[in-house]
């Protein structure tokens, strides 16, 4: 059985992962083994900014890499507020819209730095240095004195009519005045809209943020959106030449096929095909090409939301497949055999 | 002023100037595609809701003033001197005001935040004799007139949206409703068979032809027919006890001769003569030959209902009274000249007679030539004079009773006697509208369901109201007729917008560019008709009337000239019209089988602006569009220059319109502005209808209606009943022309969803939904329900008062569970949670609210002069929490302190939450899936939601198809797209814009299972779909019990939700349960379970006793204790109530 996903242009073709224990791609040898893997995985860092990692994972099973997708959007803990106390607000933004909104904001606080709150705890016991952090909003609005008399701009009307994210202060508590005293919590992005306001106006609130995870509120996922594609593999059979190359050419984004100096169309790199089928359209490449996807070749993308760097999210979401596995062989289950 | 004014001009540029297909104004104008802006020029000038703005804004302006001069004396019939006359009448300013400074009582928003009338003083100037003088007295205030918001009497008329904004209005309501005691209130557009024409119908089961009109004037309505019975004619009315032949009556009108019936009737036709020649016979043998004889024998006829002090008149005369008066009420008979109504029925018998020859010349009841709309203003009008005559009467009674006594004190002065009565028209305003009971005295006339509160669920539901039209027939009768879709509605009516069910086809809703006229004057267009060389009928000679090539000219359908030259005449018409010298909304048509010329020039016709075409070639260019962009020119500029002109249904069946440029031939006569606007604006939402099945459009018209979203810009400011609202709206991905002209845009209701079309986890069956749970998260669907609650503080008789009590405490001095919510003066605070069973309003009523003042003595006072109240609360009761968003304290008109309180609850998508795309494709929430679990593409993008493809076969919603596509592009491309009627963006350039992007043309996506993370075999149709929350949600209908209430009477459980009813096992579920034979069940679940009861049966006589004795047969011996249900008891008690002794014989069961 090839690894190779087969891409037709009305279905996807060879698409179960058969990479597990007992089969093997190679028929010849169905035994798995741990030094094969180690011998054959490879790890390819395209590039890592802040936000965003490239990263190409070769030589594993399908089901290997979805977990590390899954977990990364939903068990990697992160930080967010979670209780909202509004002590007043005028806006005409309501207290839950406004909350919510607030609860959505990023922040940036190393998870490693809290514990999981008891939420079965009584109110007074719940919250402590150690598993909260405090964030408040005290916001006025007013007009402006030095307004040009004839502007109808509210930016120049009005002072603190617009409330942004970076308005939320963070009160740290007990330890954390030392903890948090060279990266004290802001929001990772500090223009988010949260409210507008218009003279005489006022917000004046205090947040709760604990540590939770992406399965239980999409707002405590660490990443905008964590996931894979497999690689695209574009095999030309028969040889594409002249104009019929140039129209090849055009059926791929660019940087994809490239035509050498005998007019024959090569693929260069179909890292950068997107896989749109456009020249399965074509009647005249009928035959000519054979479109397909690596199995066990996955390009992911990990888009942090700022709390973290996307590197240290893929490790904490190893970290957790570890942990998780370790649970599985420990439990009793695991020892009957 | 003028400063304002030119910005809210830029708020229409914007429209009209919108970058369509990447056009600016200094693009060059190409005349096809850009005389579409013609429509936003329309829409500009008119508004949304002109057909109602135009109605009420000619009653007041001219229609009152009519009714003012139709009723412009009172006398008195016992003083002959004394006299009152109307000079004049005005609505919301004084004689020596500005009248653009309205003067109402409060603005609109304070109306309806206090419950109050929106309403301006009427004003009447009237001229009096006081003893000897004459006085004049001005600006008398005769009552109140409700005001349509918007209309030219209105605060809100030529406000910049600035100035709306201080008045706490929103620039994007249309108007065109009242506000009547606090609620919105439309008068419907009523659709009705027009007036004072000849319809033409025939029974052909039982051979009968007839004419009929309708005459309907000031005083009086009544109809009129022409009919067969036995191949002869005869008159038909319904105060003439029978039917008249025909010959008689025309006898009796002034035609004598024979001949000139004949000729008057049939022509020189001799297929038409042998026809009617049978007639003449049935007048001989009456012996009727004179017009004397004539009218004695229809003064037999009549059915005399004489007033009470009335003279009795002779025979002749009731016959002479019949024809002048009864008969065709709306022709006025002038000195007896008998010659127009003689006409009239030679007409109507000639149109019979012709029916007769040639079955197919009857009229078709439901073309909607045939119909006249009535609008807001001439149903008032109606209710007005009725009441301004009652005015003046009960001012005459009280003016009569007052004269009549000998000697007066003082000069009586009439005035003093005038304001009595006053309230009567306002009341009488009012109470029509908020009831909406039309019932007139004059015209026997009693409709109920005219008003209609607004429906604010969302924008579109209010807009969709304002152009809706309600139908006279009944809703229950079968006839497919007037349900049918009909080809004449074409751009006047939507051919989409109606509802399902019963009322399907009755009520119908305008398109977009519908007008409806109001009256026109008929005495210019009458003298413009002889100028223009029609002959006067009251001179042409019978004998030519109906000669070959002569046609009748007919104003309103009545004959008032001949001409041989219709194609001239009507050419010429045509010509004035155009250049403005007749009004725009003045209709002329030729009817080649009639040989007539139509000119019609009543109100209540629809009618539509087309452009117009000469030679072959359209008269609007490119010069014309360019001034109407730069705003050189407005849509009335148009017209004045006879490019553009209105035409009526009837007129539009004359000519030849082509759809676009590239049809115009030699013969065509008129070309479409627009072809979207045969639709609605309701309809006018969808994206790509003219792709989908008719069925889905008229469903998405409905559903419309129900989505939530946003419902004005003062949203926060109102306090409704209920008001739903999304926390985060989207304007559609995939928009249309309209969504742009009706400024769906501004006030959206719904959200672009990414959309998978797949099955997955087989909670999708029967079209649910699955839900992406962190779309959820973030705002997906997220609404808000506000629910208002009011308390009034009354006052009572003995001077005693509901008061609010303050919070109680318990010994921490915290508030009581229940008072958490409230603050120290007994109302919620605004913010708090309240919870079922808290009390947001501490009201507490009097306990001797009863008792009289006067009964009281001092003594008893004092002895309890605690407990004075007892405690009233308004609790609150609900599956889920509300907040307080709002209290507010207000005085109502009758002074009583008015607390109204607004609850609000947040709500998020749950399970069973109701759907829908704008394809009439609707579906519940059937599971809510976490985001790691949804499929994903190559980008990582998961879907909102994923719909099942089996919504797509048997529905042939091709639409959301193409709104998918379209979407993504939009998306892919950082644009908007167009899905506008019979236009939009086209699938190639979308599908180029996907393959551009990297994408597959098709719009399908190679998808990642979320759950095994491999590839799926399909590819995915993917990409974003307008969904619409709609107000169907689980939290409000959600019903479960397992002990509860109980009906005081049956002892059964009480039914429905609201009463916390029980679930009935019913007699179809009986009959499953018998079938089975589980008798244990039946036994448990229909009386255990429900009115079990004990009673003690005596088996001797097999009545029941009670205690273990029977009191019949005066023993406890043969008692026996059993169970049966207590509505069997029930029924045993009632039959012995009326006599009837159901005696229970008792056996061994085994």
């Amino acid at each position: 059985m090839s690894n190779i996903v087969g891409i037709e242009h009305d279905r996807v073709t060879n698409t179960t992962s058969t990479d597990f224990p007992g089969f093997s791609a190679d028929s010849a040898n169905t035994e798995w083994s741990l030094d094969y893997f180690k011998e054959n995985f490879k790890l390819d860092i395209k590039y890592i900014t802040e936000r965003t990692a490239n990263f190409d994972l070769i030589g594993l099973d399908t089901s290997i890499a979805n977990a590390f997708r899954r977990i990364m959007i939903a068990e990697v803990p992160s930080v967010a507020a979670e209780y909202v106390y509004i002590f007043n607000n005028t806006s005409v933004i309501q207290d839950e819209v406004l909350a919510h909104r607030i609860g959505l904001v990023p922040l940036k606080v190393d998870p490693d730095q809290l514990t999981w709150i008891n939420k079965e705890a009584d109110e007074k016991d719940k919250f402590t240095d150690d598993n909260t952090i405090v964030l408040s909003l005290d916001i006025v609005c007013s007009k402006n004195p030095n307004a040009s008399p004839n502007s109808t701009n509210p930016d120049n009307l009005y002072r603190n009519h617009k409330v942004y994210a970076k308005n939320l202060k963070f009160e740290p508590q007990g330890r954390q005045v030392e903890l948090f005293a060279n990266n004290p919590v802001v929001p990772c992005d500090p223009n988010i809209l949260l409210a507008k306001l218009r003279p005489g106006q006022e917000i004046s609130l205090r947040v709760h943020c604990i540590l939770g995870i992406g399965a239980d509120h999409a707002k405590f996922s660490p990443v905008s959106t964590a996931s894979y594609r497999l690689l695209p593999v574009i095999d030309i059979l028969k040889p594409i030449v002249g104009k019929d190359a140039l129209e090849f050419q055009q059926c791929f984004p660019n940087g994809v096929i490239d035509i050498n100096e005998k007019g024959e169309a090569y693929v260069k790199d179909s890292r950068k095909d997107t896989v749109s089928r456009e020249v399965l359209r074509h009647e005249k490449f009928n035959g000519k090409v054979k479109l397909g996807r690596r199995r066990d070749h996955f390009i992911f993308n990990v888009e942090s939301t700022g709390a973290m760097p996307p590197e240290e999210i893929f490790f904490k979401s190893v970290r957790i497949l570890k942990n998780k596995a370790d649970y599985l062989r420990n439990c009793p289950i695991a020892n009957l055999n | 002023m003028s400063g304002v004014k030119r910005e809210r001009e830029e708020s229409f540029d914007e429209l009209l100037n919108p970058v369509y297909k990447g056009k600016s104004l200094t693009d060059p104008i190409n005349t096809a595609e850009d005389k579409w802006n013609l429509l936003p020029a329309f829409l500009k000038v008119k508004g949304l809701v002109k057909q109602h703005l135009d109605s009420y804004n000619y009653f007041v302006d001219v229609d009152l003033k009519k009714i003012i001069q139709a009723n412009e004396k009172v006398l008195s019939d016992v003083d002959p001197d004394f006299y009152l006359k109307y000079l004049d009448i005005r609505i919301g300013y004084k004689s020596k005001a500005d009248p653009k400074q309205i003067e109402v009582l409060y603005p609109p928003h304070e109306c309806r935040l206090r419950d109050m009338t929106y309403s301006a003083p009427i004003y009447v100037d009237v001229e009096y004799t006081r003893g000897r003088k004459i006085i004049i007295h001005r600006d008398l205030e005769i009552g109140r007139m409700p005001i349509m918001l918007r209309s030219n009497k209105c605060v809100l008329n030529g406000r910049t949206e600035n100035e709306m904004a201080y008045l706490n209005e929103c620039p994007l309501d249309p108007g065109g409703y009242f506000i009547v005691n606090g609620t919105e209130k439309v008068i419907l557009v009523q659709e009705q068979l027009s007036k004072n024409r000849i319809i033409v119908e025939s029974d052909d089961k039982k051979g009968i032809v007839q004419a009929s009109v309708t005459s309907s004037t000031h005083e009086r309505k009544s109809k009129t027919y022409v009919v067969t019975k036995n191949d002869k004619i005869y008159l038909k009315h319904n105060s003439i006890s029978e039917e008249i032949p025909i010959v008689i009556v025309l006898k009796a009108a002034g035609i004598v001769s024979d001949l000139e019936v004949l000729q008057l009737v049939c022509g020189d036709d001799s297929v038409y003569q042998d026809i009617f020649a049978v007639n003449f016979e049935e007048t001989a043998k009456l012996g009727v030959y004179t017009q004397r004889e004539a009218l004695e024998y229809i003064g037999r006829k009549v059915k005399t209902i004489r007033r009470l002090n009335a003279p009795k008149l002779t025979i002749i005369q009731e016959g002479i009274e019949a024809i002048a008066s009864t008969l065709i009420a709306h022709l006025s008979v002038e000195n007896l000249d008998f010659r127009e109504k003689a006409l009239y029925i030679a007409i109507m018998t000639r149109r019979v007679v012709m029916t007769m020859h040639n079955s197919k010349l009857v009229d078709d009841r439901d073309y909607v030539g045939n119909k006249r709309l009535e609008l807001a203003g001439q149903l008032m009008s109606l209710l007005f004079e009725d009441l301004f005559k009652k005015f003046n009467n009960d001012f005459k009674m009280n003016l009569d009773k007052i004269l009549k006594k000998p000697s007066r004190a003082s000069e009586f002065d009439a005035l003093l006697h005038i304001n009595i009565h006053s309230n009567n028209i306002t009341t009488g305003l009012n109470r029509a509208i908020s009831t909406g009971n039309w019932s007139l005295k004059r015209f026997k006339m009693e409709r109920a369901g005219v008003t209609h509160v607004l429906s604010r669920l969302s924008y579109i539901s209010a807009l969709g109201m304002m152009t809706r039209i309600s139908s006279q027939f009944e809703k229950s009768r079968k006839v497919s007729g007037p349900r049918a879709l009909q080809p004449s509605q074409f751009g006047m009516l939507c051919t989409s917008d109606t509802p399902e069910g019963e009322a399907c086809g009755l009520v119908k809703n305008l398109a977009l560019m519908t007008h409806i006229t109001t009256d026109d004057e008929e005495t210019p267009i009458r003298k413009l008709c002889y100028i223009l060389g029609a002959e006067n009928i009251s001179i042409a000679d019978s004998s030519t009337l109906h000669t070959h090539g002569t046609f009748g000219v007919y104003l309103n359908g009545t004959l008032i000239a001949t001409t041989r030259f219709p194609n001239k005449f009507v050419t010429t018409f045509r010509y004035l019209r155009r250049t403005g010298k007749v009004s725009a909304f003045v209709s002329i048509y030729t009817n080649v089988h009639q040989s007539s010329v139509h000119i019609a020039a009543d109100g209540g016709r629809i009618c539509r602006p087309l452009i117009i075409v000469e030679n072959g070639i359209p008269k609007v260019k490119e010069d014309h569009l360019r001034k109407l962009k730069n705003g050189e020119w407005q849509f009335d500029d148009f017209l004045v220059n006879g490019l553009v002109e209105y035409l009526d249904v009837n007129e539009e069946n004359d000519s030849l319109i082509a759809l676009y440029e590239k049809d115009i031939i030699n013969a065509t006569t008129h070309l479409e502005i627009e072809v979207f606007t045969v639709l609605g604006a309701v309809a006018g939402l969808i994206p790509y209808p003219h792709h989908n099945q008719s069925p889905r459009n008229t469903y998405q018209c409905a559903m419309g209606k129900q989505a939530i979203g946003a419902i004005a810009y003062n949203q926060f400011r109102r306090i409704d009943t209920l008001l739903y609202l999304m926390c985060y709206p989207q304007q559609p991905m995939v928009k249309s022309k309209t969504i742009e002209l009706i400024q769906y845009d501004k006030l959206p209701a719904g959200q672009n969803a990414t959309v998978a079309v797949m099955s997955y986890s087989g909670y999708d069956i029967e079209d649910a939904l699955v839900l992406n749970k962190s779309s959820i998260d973030r705002g997906f669907g997220r609404c808000q329900v506000f629910r208002k609650n009011t308390a009034i503080l009354k006052r009572y008789p003995n001077h005693s008062k509901d008061i609010l009590a303050g919070m109680r405490v318990n010994d921490d001095g915290e508030p009581i569970w229940q008072h958490t919510a409230l603050g120290p003066d007994g109302l919620g605070e605004v913010g708090m949670r309240v919870q079922s069973g808290q009390i947001y309003v501490n009201k507490c009523v009097p306990t001797n609210a009863s008792e009289s003042v006067l009964n009281d003595n001092p003594q008893q006072q004092q002895q309890q002069p605690q407990q004075t109240h007892r405690d009233q609360p308004m609790v609150y009761r609900a599956p889920e929490a509300s907040y307080i968003d709002q209290v507010m304290m207000s005085v109502s008109d009758n002074d009583q302190a008015l607390i109204k309180v607004l609850l609000r609850q947040t709500r998020r998508p749950e399970l069973g939450d109701k759907f829908s795309s704008r394809h009439g494709q609707k579906g519940v929430c059937g599971i809510i899936v976490q985001q790691e679990d949804m499929p994903f593409n190559d980008q990582g993008v998961c879907p909102d939601i994923i719909m099942n493809p089996h919504g797509f076969p048997s529905r042939m919603t091709v639409g959301k198809m193409l709104e998918l596509v379209s979407g993504k592009a939009g998306v892919l491309d950082g644009s908007l797209q167009y899905g506008t009627c019979f236009g939009g963006s086209k699938l190639e350039d979308m599908s180029k814009i996907l393959v551009d992007k990297g994408f597959n043309y098709s719009g399908k996506d190679m998808l990642y299972s979320g759950i095994t993370g491999e590839c799926l075999q399909a590819y995915i149709f993917f990409g974003p779909i307008y969904y619409q929350k709609l107000k169907h949600m689980v939290l409000d209908k959600m019903h479960a019990r397992a002990r509860g209430p109980r009906a005081v009477l049956t002892r059964q459980p009480t039914e429905g939700r609201s009463r916390d009813g029980g679930l009935r096992l019913g007699e179809m579920e009986r009959d499953c349960v018998i079938a089975y034979g589980a008798s244990q069940l039946l036994l448990e679940r229909l009386m255990l379970s429900s009115d079990a009861f004990d009673v003690d049966v005596c088996n001797s006589c097999g009545l029941m006793g009670y205690n273990g004795w029977c009191p019949t047969c005066k023993t406890s011996e043969t008692i026996i204790k059993m169970t049966i249900p207590y509505a069997a008891k029930l029924l045993f008690q009632e039959l012995i109530s009326m006599n009837i002794a159901p005696r229970l014989k008792l056996g061994d069961v085994f």
